[in-house]
């Protein structure tokens, strides 16, 4: 059962948008999330909203999927809506209680800034759920790989990224082998309140991190044993390349980031 | 006009102490000359050095007193360092810890990746490596799903990519389930005798080191024997004192021998066995 987890939230499928290139996936959410600040008010998220429609039909990732990555934020987004309903400034007052007043530039300002944060996160889960994360470390490398010049670790970086989803399986197997050792000699992981389960987690913290040092030391004379010595003079197998469908995706963004902006400085 | 023979591996008095002042080293000035093409099996109980010395054969470790050749180049010069290291791959004994990559394919890229090999170059290398130990069929499956087994059989590949002259397998069957180390063993066999590969076997499993051409039986590390199985293997009394086991085999033969059957030293396995019993027993059936 633990062997067969699944990383991240990516679907996996074979449409358009899983096939594009993760650097233009990338900068394109970049480009989405810039769209939706320019957003200037909540009837033009109509724009957005035909992307999202747009993507969702190429991906074959339906609204529902896209709107569960929003569930663990409901808080986030109660909190966003009420302090901005009560909170924010304006004339035109329907309700007035102490000191809470609603009005409805207030209305307004909480309906565009919750609406902002659901597109927000529905957007960018478009990009985590249609790449694999393996893609996603191979386009952020390339990506920042001209940081390097001034002394950024691009390399590092995502020879981390990638040893770190190498390891994610095998240190869950580990994991499970330890609490059953320690539940057959008695541990209880199950019961007692939050405070005390927290608790029973050392003994399986403690051995898990001792082996994960462990594992590294050995990985790390594996790697240099196999001349590893850094991202310098370095090839690669796996090598991204642009296609005609990178230049379609990234002209249909630019439309409607350019789209967004002329709605909101031209029509009031 | 004596021209100095160049060894895949050659040790000349080679001693590495982890700590300066201990006074026994973990390699005591061993001296072994690896010939081309050769199976050397590298026996030793726990603490016997041999780890140690295979870490000192590709600059892992350098030697602390004495020195180390790998084709030729002194593992303690700098520049030789990942020439060295190509030349001597090196097979560790957990599975799980010397895979790097997320697929087996891109694992085995790895170590071509660090040379700086161009990808036209690096594909036909790497389905030549995965053929070779035979995993050609799982070349996209992650390293998580496959056996333990399977795994050092990547790890193979993986050092086979690099093209090396000797392959140093460090305790690689040590973790794994009996039919995972006869599947291990079969392989770099298989290497070996095909290839032309020379192999370096650390165990301490007698049975593997029977399958060798060469045994060299380590202890508080210093080499104490020498030779082929049969040589090594028939000196029944001095391995039991080292805290070896024997070839069950071969202890067998050497009870019936003192039991005063005339068999032959060099019984290693149970077919060695049903023949020389047969060739003794009834010489008139030994030609069926």
């Amino acid at each position: 059962m633990l062997r067969d987890i699944t990383l991240g939230q990516y679907m996996p499928g074979n449409t358009v948008v899983h096939r594009l290139d993760p650097r233009t996936k990338i900068l394109l959410t970049i480009v989405y999330i810039a769209m939706i600040f320019c957003v200037s008010s909540p009837v033009w998220y109509v724009i957005p909203l035909a992307y999202l429609f747009l993507c969702s039909k190429l991906s074959g990732i339906t609204f529902g999927q896209l709107l569960k990555a929003i569930k663990p934020l409901r808080f986030l987004l109660i909190i966003t809506f009420v302090l901005n309903l009560f909170f924010s400034s304006g004339s035109t007052v329907w309700l007035e209680w102490g000191i809470l007043k609603i009005t409805k530039e207030g209305l307004m300002t909480a309906i565009h800034f919750s609406m902002r944060l659901v597109f927000l996160v529905a957007g960018t889960s478009v990009l985590t759920l249609t790449t694999s994360p393996i893609a996603l470390c191979d386009g952020i490398e390339v990506l920042l790989k001209p940081l390097s010049k001034i002394g950024f670790p691009s390399h590092e970086l995502a020879m981390m990224m990638t040893i770190a989803l190498r390891f994610i399986p095998t240190l869950i197997e580990e994991a499970d082998k330890i609490m059953k050792a320690q539940m057959a000699r008695g541990a209880d992981f199950e019961s007692g309140n939050l405070f005390k389960r927290a608790k029973a987690m050392v003994p399986l913290l403690v051995p898990l991190f001792v082996s994960a040092f462990r594992r590294a030391g050995e990985l790390a004379m594996a790697m240099e044993a196999r001349c590893y010595h850094g991202g310098e003079g370095r090839t690669r197998m796996r090598v991204l390349r642009f296609t005609q469908n990178d230049l379609y995706a990234a002209l249909v963004s630019v439309a409607a980031l350019v789209l967004t902006i002329l709605c909101g400085a031209l029509i009031k | 006009m004596e021209q100095k023979q160049v060894w895949p591996i050659e040790l000349e008095l080679a001693s590495y102490a982890y700590d300066e002042e201990d006074e026994t080293p973990a390699v005591d000035k061993v001296s072994l000359q690896v010939e081309k093409g050769t199976f050397v099996a590298v026996l030793g109980h726990n603490g016997s050095g041999k780890s140690t010395m295979a870490k000192l054969m590709n600059a892992i470790y350098l030697p602390t007193g004495g020195k180390v050749l790998v084709c030729g180049m002194d593992t303690t010069s700098e520049e030789d360092i990942w020439n060295i290291r190509r030349h001597a791959g090196m097979v560790f004994q957990n599975p799980d810890n010397q895979i790097v990559a997320n697929v087996v394919r891109e694992d085995v890229a790895f170590g071509l990746e660090n040379l700086g090999v161009p990808r036209e170059e690096m594909l036909p290398r790497i389905d030549e490596a995965l053929e070779a130990v035979r995993m050609t069929e799982k070349a996209d499956a992650a390293p998580h799903m496959l056996s333990g087994g399977q795994k050092q059989r990547v790890a193979i590949a993986g050092v086979l990519a690099m093209q090396p002259d000797v392959i140093i397998m460090d305790e690689a069957t040590a973790m794994l389930d009996p039919s995972g180390r006869k599947d291990v063993l079969k392989t770099v066999r298989r290497l070996n005798r095909d290839k032309g590969m020379t192999v370096v076997w650390i165990t301490h499993y007698m049975e593997e080191a029977a399958h060798a051409d060469r045994v060299v039986v380590l202890d508080s590390g210093r080499t104490v024997m020498d030779g082929t199985p049969a040589q090594v293997f028939s000196r029944v009394e001095e391995i039991k004192e080292l805290g070896l086991d024997v070839p069950p085999m071969a202890e067998l033969a050497m009870r019936l021998r003192n039991a005063g059957l005339p068999l032959d030293e060099n019984i290693l396995t149970v077919a060695d066995m049903v023949k020389e019993l047969t060739n003794t027993l009834c010489p008139s059936k030994s030609n069926i």
